[in-house]
């Protein structure tokens, strides 16, 4: 008890207030959102959930349906493929124009000149809109455009995901170890070249697996706007749910958990070659 | 004429060590071309400092310092840069990344003179790596000549980061500690190969050592640094032991700072 007195924590008090201010802060984001678990258990809703998922079993196998689902898969990982490339082109070339760490008049004085500053600030901004814009919202609007189909799909997760792998991977290379890419630029090495020769090599797995993990965010975003007319296997299970066919939706989910499986090896097997 | 420093002062880059003053202390200094040069000194003295300032790391807070006979301050940002690549600043700790090959990490000290497009193609299939082992067998690494850089050992990266430096076209090398991770023997020829190649292409070589008998041995001009400033520059003839006894005596050590400077040269390193 006497040590207690004698050597108060002097975080314990900013601990206690923090915990305060976030219960505060937290109730009524609660009451805004209609926080009620309960509803789940009344036995109206208890009934009809359990006649959707009496129906998942056993999931639907005819060939016919199958194949259509193997064409609905391929187009999915077509749109997520296709939309991820397309992002890397956007992203790239904002990450070398977001770096700090490449920047050689920070390395003469710890600064940056007002003039680079200032196109990094606009590259950041650039990538903040990019990404603020949910990939639904992008694809609702691109549906009005192009019209119903993959394309509207590809380029709405061309422009968030450019926005998203921009940031991070500035992030990654700011805050990988920059002793090799540094000393490149004091030898007269000129910026590309010392992000290809030293800042890449140094992050080079943490990239490909953030690329890897995006990939397969892509996967599920482009079944998500599926449901918006996107095409893919989105659109096919908008179509199920709405005829409430319990055992082609579970088909389906079967197939979402093998997909992401699939992007989880993949990462696995590239940071293996890599690590 | 390679370098001129008059009076010049060095402050440290991060704001944490602005209480322990300048890094270099009104240091005047004239080297020519094809000179060299030995940097010895205690732990902290600015040895690293002086080599960064040399290298136009950074700029100098007061006096006057001038490169082949510009003064890289008064250039545009470009134009100093096109400086950097005469000059070859080897830190202390080989600047490899673990997951690149040894060839790749040689051939980087071709980049300044590579355009952008010769530097890409390099990367999938390594443009003259005749120049890369010509300069590993200096060193008896020409059979790491395809290995990852992680499979060295802390000796062998010493020596790559050595071999990065003779495929550069500098004409100054500026080499901090290139011994610390080598075994006398390899010293001696790790040594013998700098100021072989410095003379071949009549290239200046400054070079920071704590191997005082080394210095004393290979340079034929000897600078001692204490403190930031410059103790004695003599040739070696005229260094007396009672010079180096009173440049490394008590390692300062009933002053807190200086121990304090000594425990953060690792952070000089890396700033600069």
């Amino acid at each position: 008890m006497r040590s207690r007195a004698a050597h108060p924590d002097p975080a314990w008090r900013g601990r206690i207030t923090a915990t305060a201010i976030a219960l505060i802060l937290l109730w009524p984001m609660l009451v805004a959102s209609e926080f009620k678990p309960w509803i789940l258990f009344d036995a109206q809703s208890l009934n009809a959930t359990w006649n959707f998922l009496a129906a998942f079993f056993p999931p639907a196998h005819s060939s016919e349906f199958l194949a259509l689902m193997l064409e609905a898969t391929w187009q999915t990982i077509a749109i997520a493929t296709a939309g991820l490339t397309l992002a890397l082109l956007g992203a790239i070339p904002l990450t070398l124009l977001a770096t700090e760490s490449l920047s050689i008049s920070r390395l003469e004085s710890g600064r940056m000149r007002i003039a680079g500053a200032f196109v990094r600030q606009c590259a950041r901004w650039l990538l903040v809109v990019l990404r603020s814009v949910p990939e639904l919202v992008w694809a609702l609007l691109l549906v009005r455009i192009v019209g119903l189909g993959p394309t509207a799909g590809v380029l709405a997760i061309a422009l968030t995901y450019s926005g998203m792998l921009g940031k991070v991977y500035a992030e990654i290379l700011e805050s990988s170890e920059a002793h090799a890419s540094e000393a490149l630029l004091q030898n007269g090495s000129s910026r590309l070249a010392a992000l290809f020769y030293g800042a890449l090599p140094a992050a080079g797995s943490e990239l490909v697996s953030y690329t890897t993990y995006r990939w397969e965010c892509a996967i599920r975003g482009s079944v998500v706007m599926g449901f918006v007319g996107a095409g893919g296997i989105g659109q096919r299970m908008d179509e199920s749910m709405k005829m409430l066919a319990g055992a082609e939706v579970s088909t389906m989910l079967i197939i979402f958990v093998l997909l992401v499986a699939g992007a989880d090896l993949v990462s696995t097997f590239l940071r293996k070659r890599l690590g | 004429m390679s370098f001129v420093l008059r009076e010049v002062s060095v402050r440290h880059a991060s704001a944490a060590r602005a209480d322990l003053g300048h890094a270099l202390n009104a240091v005047t200094l004239t080297i020519e071309q094809g000179e060299q040069i030995a940097l010895i000194g205690p732990s902290g003295a600015g040895k690293t400092t002086l080599l960064h300032t040399l290298a136009c790391a950074h700029p100098p807070t007061s006096g006057e310092f001038s490169v082949f006979d510009t003064q890289p301050w008064t250039l545009q940002h470009a134009a100093r840069h096109v400086l950097r690549a005469r000059l070859f600043l080897a830190p202390q700790t080989p600047p490899l990344p673990p997951r690149q090959r040894v060839v790749t990490a040689v051939l980087a000290g071709c980049l300044p003179q590579w355009g952008f497009w010769k530097s890409i193609a390099s990367l999938i299939k390594p443009r003259n790596p005749d120049i890369a082992y010509d300069a590993l067998a200096r060193f008896d690494l020409q059979d790491k000549l395809y290995s990852r850089v992680d499979r060295l050992s802390g000796g062998e990266r010493q020596r790559c980061g050595m071999a990065r430096l003779l495929v550069s076209r500098a004409d100054a090398f500026l080499v901090d500690e290139p011994l610390s991770a080598l075994d006398p023997t390899l010293s001696r020829q790790t040594l013998h190969t700098l100021q072989e190649e410095a003379a071949t292409r009549n290239a200046t070589l400054v070079c920071s050592l704590h191997q005082v008998e080394l210095a004393l041995e290979y340079f034929p001009r000897i600078v001692g640094l204490r403190d930031g400033r410059v103790v004695f520059d003599a040739p070696r003839a005229e260094v007396t032991e009672a010079m180096i006894a009173a440049l490394y005596r008590n390692a300062k050590q009933d002053d807190p700072i200086a121990l304090n400077s000594s425990a953060t040269e690792p952070v000089e390193a890396h700033f600069a």
